[in-house]
């Protein structure tokens, strides 16, 4: 089973914990439904169209409203350390959250005693969490931005608000950065970098590069790093290797992006509505048997 | 007061004071008031003694939740009180992030700040787009500014509350120099 933890913006969202479903431009979870703006929506959309693609059931989700309070979040978290053991995911996405180190600590103690250990991907809050609490070496995969890469690579930085600016500065290349990540152990096993090319890297290096199709203006546009994690996310769910998983999600995304003919105003609803095509295009060639 | 500095027990895990930081105010009297108000508030903080590095005459700072920095200083500036210097606690050398970077596309200009960035359309002034970030209020920022002309915009500052907002009113900032100038 694959699951979801995010929050949804909006504070009157409650805390639930069900299937969702996308229904025309909103998702759809027992009786609530939120419209797929940037955020978790985006992702968990993401991850539905690719599931649907690949004939695969829809990601079990678990969300609360949270404008930034960290009230939602809070009791997410406690429920997430109290629920999570009697579960069985094969794969675990996290997503935009309060960081609260204490909290993410239980929900992580909880993981471990899983009967079978889940793939853990993160992004957004949780991967700001995962590292501040010196736990990213538990995740699997991370899909940073070129900004939270240099985060993950500063060792000392609580938040990428800290991070230095030496770092920051575009000098410091990706492959770099990459490399004192791990040297510091401030990565996951695989990271997925997004940005005007994507890396897919792990602690021996670069594994692959993606850097076509070409479209620059989707860095203005909120959400297309969500919708990467969902493709991502859906695609090891339903069986492929991490590496392997991130280099089809970076093409399917980038190609989605390209197929919307963005400017820097498009919304994020534009480009998830071309993920189908893309996906015809990049993994419609694929020898997709066993997933 | 020095309890602060004390060795690391093995139960104490290594990386468990990144989210805290430092509050440093001009003078005791305003700690007190700052401890009170920020307690009567619900926020789990501490007064404790400083680090060597950031002595400037007060013997008290306060220890906050690092990621509720935004909500902290603003319930401050509720009773007038500022803070003199905001630092996380594992690295007093720290400095937030306040350089700006600025693309052009066409007529839409986006700046980024740490790891928010926020893209305006110079000839309508509207805010078109808002992206990074991972903290839940990012995408609520983002429903409450998209779309709305960059002098009528709900400020980050007034409606966020994390470290993620606290970027973005950065680049909101840079934008609205750029663009209203």
């Amino acid at each position: 089973m694959f699951g979801i933890i995010g929050a949804i913006p909006n504070e009157k969202f409650p805390l639930i914990a069900g299937t969702v479903l996308l229904e025309k431009d909103r998702l759809v979870i027992g009786d609530e439904n939120c419209a797929i703006s940037r955020g978790t929506p985006a992702m968990i959309a993401a991850a539905v169209e690719t599931l649907k693609y690949l004939g695969k059931p829809s990601p079990f989700c678990f969300l609360v409203g949270d404008i930034g309070n960290g009230k939602g979040c809070i009791r997410l978290y406690k429920h997430l350390a109290e629920h999570l053991p009697e579960t069985a995911y094969a794969t675990l996405t996290f997503h935009y959250f309060q960081p609260y180190v204490v909290s993410f600590q239980q929900v992580m103690d909880a993981i471990n005693t899983m009967s079978v250990r889940p793939t853990l991907i993160a992004d957004a809050g949780f991967m700001y969490v995962a590292k501040m609490s010196g736990l990213a070496t538990s995740f699997d995969l991370f899909t940073p931005d070129a900004g939270e890469l240099a985060y993950l690579a500063d060792e000392e930085a609580p938040h990428p608000f800290y991070t230095r600016g030496f770092i920051l500065d575009e000098k410091n290349y990706v492959p770099d950065l990459i490399e004192r990540a791990y040297l510091h152990n401030n990565a996951s096993h695989y990271l997925l970098v997004k940005g005007e090319t994507d890396y897919i890297a792990n602690r021996d290096g670069i594994i692959s590069i993606v850097n076509n199709p070409v479209e620059e203006v989707l860095e203005a546009i909120g959400g297309t790093g969500d919708t990467l994690t969902g493709i991502v996310s859906a695609l090891i769910a339903s069986g492929m290797e991490i590496s392997s998983a991130a280099t089809m999600a970076a093409r399917v995304n980038r190609l989605a992006g390209c197929l919307a003919k963005p400017t820097p105003a498009t919304q994020i609803i534009d480009i998830i509505r071309h993920i189908p095509q893309a996906l015809e295009e990049v993994l419609g060639k694929e020898d997709l048997q066993g997933l | 007061m020095f309890n602060f500095f004390k060795k690391k027990t093995k139960s104490e895990p290594e990386m468990v004071k990144q989210d805290r930081g430092i509050l440093v105010f001009a003078n005791t009297s305003e700690v007190i008031k700052a401890e009170n108000a920020l307690k009567n508030a619900g926020w789990e903080i501490r007064v404790m003694g400083p680090p060597p590095e950031i002595r400037s005459g007060c013997d008290l700072v306060i220890e906050f939740p690092l990621i509720e920095e935004m909500s902290i200083v603003r319930r401050l500036s509720e009773i007038n009180l500022k803070p003199t210097q905001i630092v996380p606690v594992t690295s007093v050398l720290l400095e937030p992030v306040s350089l700006c970077q600025e693309k052009e596309f066409g007529k839409y200009i986006m700046v980024r700040a740490a790891n928010m960035k926020i893209t305006v359309d110079r000839e309508t002034l509207l805010i078109v787009n808002i992206s990074g970030g991972g903290c839940p209020d990012v995408p609520y920022l983002a429903e409450q500014m998209v779309s709305k002309h960059l002098s009528d915009a709900p400020q980050p500052r007034d409606i966020g509350y994390t470290l993620c907002a606290y970027a973005l009113q950065i680049a909101y900032e840079r934008v609205k120099e750029i663009c209203l100038a």
